[in-house]
This record gives structure tokens, sequence and C-alpha cells, in this order.
């Protein structure tokens, strides 16, 4: 194992990170915060309690994910997408690293800058709701599975990327509306029967779900199912990671 | 003599089915400087980047430092030092950062003192906190030679390390690259200024269309087909070459003032010795004669000139 190679990549990741510290927290923060000014103040105030929870604190857990969702992605996907694009990537090809040594660096750098970005929009969460979180050693597993998962999906995304638009088109045109309608600002039962059903394929309805789970005890669907259904989502990630190496896809002609 | 660099019956088909390298064999030994010269898109970037890890292999078997750049791949690719073509930077980080970043990912432990080394053999020193972006080309070339000798490599590959680049730095270049032979690092480069690899290396391979077609030791290189030319400036004008020399490489020039005698280094010692005889036989005076040696670069434009195998059988 070339633990100096894992801990070259997540430092200079890392270093990366902290020069863009304005933008890749504040901005989240930031939105963050709009939403809870508009949807659990403004709007929530006239809002019924969901399963006895009320709507401000109803919405976190959602707000959370989408945050973590879109930071683990981004993250992960410009870290390898910029060697790509100015060529440096022929360092880490020509060293005597193993691909799984790199996907730790690239994405244990992600992933850690989406935890540390996913608890800081919780400190900020209760600055304007009251909530308790009735599991917290399931928060926080829920919080790093996720990063995880949702880092290495990013990882591929910035692999397969070959251009600037390709890198932001999934966050923006697949992820947002996915966290959108998977149950952040609403329960799914609230929907009609056909749209619950429809929601059953949208793989961040579990992740709400069983992140909610975690916060308040209930949830939409089982979080057992919740929870294999993000191992199943890490599992087909990581085997399309192992074909990406194995086949040189993008990174080796 | 275990080879650093061996490869083998090497081929490789880019997808497209562009076939860049046809049965390559070569062995670079320890601590020698190999020239590898060829025209563009001869293969050469090809062949450094399979045996660096960066290009996938074809068939045939490639080892560096004795390991199997497959199956070996760790031992194989942490005793290589790389210096690609292409100017590759990163941006925003310090110099000291980058050369440093490049030890570790080569499984290195820190050592400071050898980056020092490093940054200071290379002039480098005094832009250790500057950003890369901030720096001229030549600058970060410097770097990227700077990256490849962070985690002292016992091979270096350097691909065309001085097209392009001011005449300063080629000057370090070449002091930098002899320094390194002094302590036994093996040194494979290509360039297109042939007079580097004739000032520089110890043996040249001569690649076109993904072939090797000689690998030879420069000395020999130079005196196998290496030819001289012997001038004469003659006191008198001559109308013809005399009849005693018809049968010798020697033609007239200069309006009959000049006599113009070619042969091969081999055959020199007689060759001349025989002609200035002969002159002196036939009281031919001469006021001045100065002799030429080809150089490498008329040797390779030969080379590569030459009409291949294949195109010679189809015409
Ligand atoms: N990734 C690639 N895909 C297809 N063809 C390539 C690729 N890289 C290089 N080639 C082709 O292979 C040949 C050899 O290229 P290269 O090794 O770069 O030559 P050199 O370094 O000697 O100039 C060229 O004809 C080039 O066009
Ligand atoms: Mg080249």
């Amino acid at each position: 194992m070339n633990l100096y190679g894992v801990k070259a990549i997540y430092q200079f990741e890392m270093a990366r990170m902290r020069r863009t510290l304005m933008q890749s927290v504040l901005s989240p923060v930031i939105s963050t915060c709009l939403y809870f000014v508009v949807f659990g103040s403004a709007i929530g105030s006239r809002m019924g309690d969901i399963d006895s929870i009320s709507y401000g604190a109803y919405i976190i857990p959602g707000l959370v994910m989408l945050s973590l969702l879109m930071q683990s992605i981004s993250n992960a996907s410009f870290g390898i997408y910029m060697p790509k694009f100015s060529g440096t990537i022929y360092e880490v090809l020509s060293a005597p690293v193993s691909y799984i040594e790199i996907v730790l660096g690239y994405v244990g750098a992600a992933t850690t800058k989406a935890v540390i970005l996913g608890l800081i929009i919780l400190a900020t969460a209760r600055l304007f709701v009251d909530y308790s979180i009735l599991h917290p050693f399931w928060m926080f597993s829920f919080l790093v599975l996720t990063a995880v998962t949702f880092s290495l999906f990013g990882f591929i995304i910035g692999i397969w990327a070959d251009g600037f638009e390709k890198l932001q088109i999934v966050p923006m045109m697949i992820v947002t509306p996915l966290v959108f309608l998977g149950g952040t600002f609403y329960s799914i039962d609230m929907l009609p029967e056909i749209w619950q059903t429809i929601s059953l394929f949208n793989p961040v309805v579990y992740l709400i779900s069983g992140f909610r789970w975690a916060f308040y005890g209930v949830s939409d669907v089982h979080v057992g199912i919740s929870v294999g259904m993000t191992l199943v989502f890490l599992t087909a990630c990581l085997t399309i990671v192992w074909w990406i190496f194995k086949t040189g896809y993008r990174l080796r002609s | 003599m275990q080879p650093d660099i061996s490869v083998k019956h090497l081929n490789k088909i880019y997808e497209g089915g562009f076939q860049a390298l046809k049965d390559v064999n070569l062995e670079i030994y320890p601590g020698e400087i190999f020239a590898l010269l060829g025209p563009n898109g001869a293969g050469k970037t090809t062949l450094i980047s399979i045996i660096c890890g960066i290009v996938n292999p074809g068939d045939g078997e490639v080892k560096a430092a004795g390991y199997d750049i497959r199956k070996q791949y760790r031992k194989a690719r942490g005793s290589i030092g790389l210096v690609p073509q292409e100017l590759n930077t990163d941006s925003f980080e310090t110099v000291w950062d980058a050369v440093s970043f490049t030890r570790g990912l080569f499984g290195k432990p820190p050592k400071p003192s050898h980056i020092e080394k490093v940054l200071k053999d290379l002039s480098l020193w005094d832009k250790r906190n500057n950003r890369i972006m901030s720096l001229s080309g030549g600058m970060k070339r410097r770097v990227m030679i700077a990256k490849a000798l962070s985690h002292e490599p016992r091979i270096l590959f350097l691909d065309e390390p001085t097209a392009g680049v001011d005449v300063e730095l080629r000057r370090d270049m070449w002091e930098m690259v002899r320094k390194l032979r002094e302590n036994g690092t093996t040194i494979i480069l290509t360039t297109h200024y042939i007079e580097e690899a004739e000032e520089m290396a110890d043996r040249i391979g001569v690649i076109r269309q993904g072939q090797i077609i000689l690998v030879e030791e420069k000395d020999r290189l130079m005196s196998k087909l290496g030819k001289k030319e012997l001038r004469l400036q003659l006191q008198q004008k001559l109308d013809q070459v005399p009849g005693e020399l018809t049968l010798e490489p020697i033609e007239l020039s200069n309006d009959g003032w000049e006599l113009v005698y070619t042969f091969d280094s081999q055959q020199q010692q007689a060759g001349v010795a025989r002609l200035l005889r002969t002159l002196g036989d036939l009281e031919i005076e001469y006021r001045d004669l100065q002799t030429r040696e080809s150089s490498l670069e008329d040797i390779f434009v030969g080379l590569v000139n030459e009409q291949s195998p294949q195109e010679r059988s189809t015409e």
C-alpha cells in the first residue's frame, strides 16, 4: 500500500478546497439559509406539522442531503477532471499507485469536505429551527455513507466528462430535480398514489427518508430499505470505477 | 549486466486501428545515456508512455529496472522519473508543494533536504513559494524536471526536453544530465536536436514509423556511417581530374580551384595518404586543406529518408 501516495493526493485535494473555501462553504450555507427563511419561516409558519414534526424541522434532513449530494459530486468530479483537463494526470498514471489508492485519495478528500459541509449546514439550521437528533450515530453514518457514495459517483462523472458543460450538467439537470422530488419538502404520502409509485424509482427518496428517520424516527420507507438502496448504489459506483481502471476508460489510451 | 529498460516484441495499436509501434526491441543499460531519434509521429512518445504506465501496452514484454511494467508496476514505475513532452503543470500550487506532491505520489517519505537540492540545482529555489501559474514557460519546464527528480529515480525519461526552451535552460539541462550520469542514473531522451544526442548520448536508437531501425553506440555509428571530406585548395587551376586519380571518389569544384575527396572514416588513413602521395608525384600543389566529418544530423537525415524495405519492394 502506497500510503504516502494516498496522502499526497488527499492533501493536494484538501489544499485545493481550502483555496476555494469561500465559494465551497459560503455559497451552500447562504442558499440553505434562504431555504430556511422562505420555506421554514415564511411558508412553513402556515404549514401544518408533518408526522407531528414542525415543517421547519421536517425539511432539515432534505436540505442537508441536497448540499451533501451537490458537494460530493462537484468536489470529486472537479478533483479528477482538472488534472485530466490540464494534463497533469500523467503524473498519477505514471506513479506507483493502485487504482484503489487513487480513489481513496480523491474520493476520500471529496467525502471529507462534503461531510464537514453537511455538519456546518446542520449547525446553521440550528439558528433557524430547534431540532433534535434521535439517532446521532445513524445520522452521522448516513451522512458519511451518502458522501462516499456520491463522491464516487462524482469521480465517475469527472472521468467521463470531456468538457466543463458535462461536468455541470449532471448535478444541475439530474441531481437537483431528484432531490426536490425526493421528499425534501414533503412526505411521499402527501402525493397522489401514482406519483408515490414513481417516486420509489428515485434513489434520493431512500436517502432522505433514511436520513430523516435518524433525526426524528419517522420515514417514508423502512430505514433498512434506505440503507440497502444506498449500498446498492454504492456497489454500482464501485463496479463502474473498477471497470474504468481495468480498461483505462478515458484515462489510458 | 541486467538492462534497466528491456522491451521485447512490443506492439501498440491505438483505438481506431493505428499501429504506432511494430515489434519494438530495445535494451538500455544502467548508467547510460540513450538518445531516441526519430521524425515526428515515429512513436517516441508512445514508447516512453508505455514504459512509464501512461499508455496501455499492446502485446510484448516491457521491464523497467528488472520489473514487469504490468505485474510489478509499483516497483517498475517507482524507479522511473518522467519529464513529458507537453508542458503540463499545476497552476495554483506553489513550486515547493507541487514538487513535494510528486515525491509523495511515488511513495517516498518526505525529505525536504532533497527537494531543496533539486530546486537549487534547477535555479528554482528563489521561486519555491511562487505559484506555478506565475512562472514563465522555461521555469515551468524546470518545475517538471524537478518533479521527475523529486523521488530520486534511477531511470529518467526526458521527452524532447529542449524543444522550444531557451539557450540557458538547455545548457543547464545538459549540465544536469551530466551530473545525474555521474550518480549512475540511466537517462533516456528523445530529441529533434541532433546536436544534443551527438553531444551527450552514449548510444543512439533511430525509430521510424513505429520501428526501431537502428541501435548503435554513437561513436561507432559516426564511424560506420560517417563520411569525411577532404578539400584541397589548389595553387593552379585544373581543367579535369588527373587520370591517375579518376578511380578515387574525387571531384573537382570551385571552377577547378578545389579538389574534393570523400571517404569513409574507416579507410581514412590509407586513402588520404595515397591521395597526397599521388598529388606529390603529379606535382599538383595546394595552398590549403580542410577535412570535415559528417554530423549525426547528416547520418540521421540519410537514414530516415531511406525507403523502408516494404516501400522498396512495391516499386
Ligand atoms: N492517443 C492516440 N490515439 C491514436 N493515435 C495516436 C495517439 N497518440 C499518438 N498517436 C499516433 O501515433 C503516432 C506516434 O505518435 P508519437 O508517439 O506521439 O510520436 P513521436 O513522439 O515520435 O512524435 C502518431 O502518428 C500519432 O498520431
Ligand atoms: Mg513525441
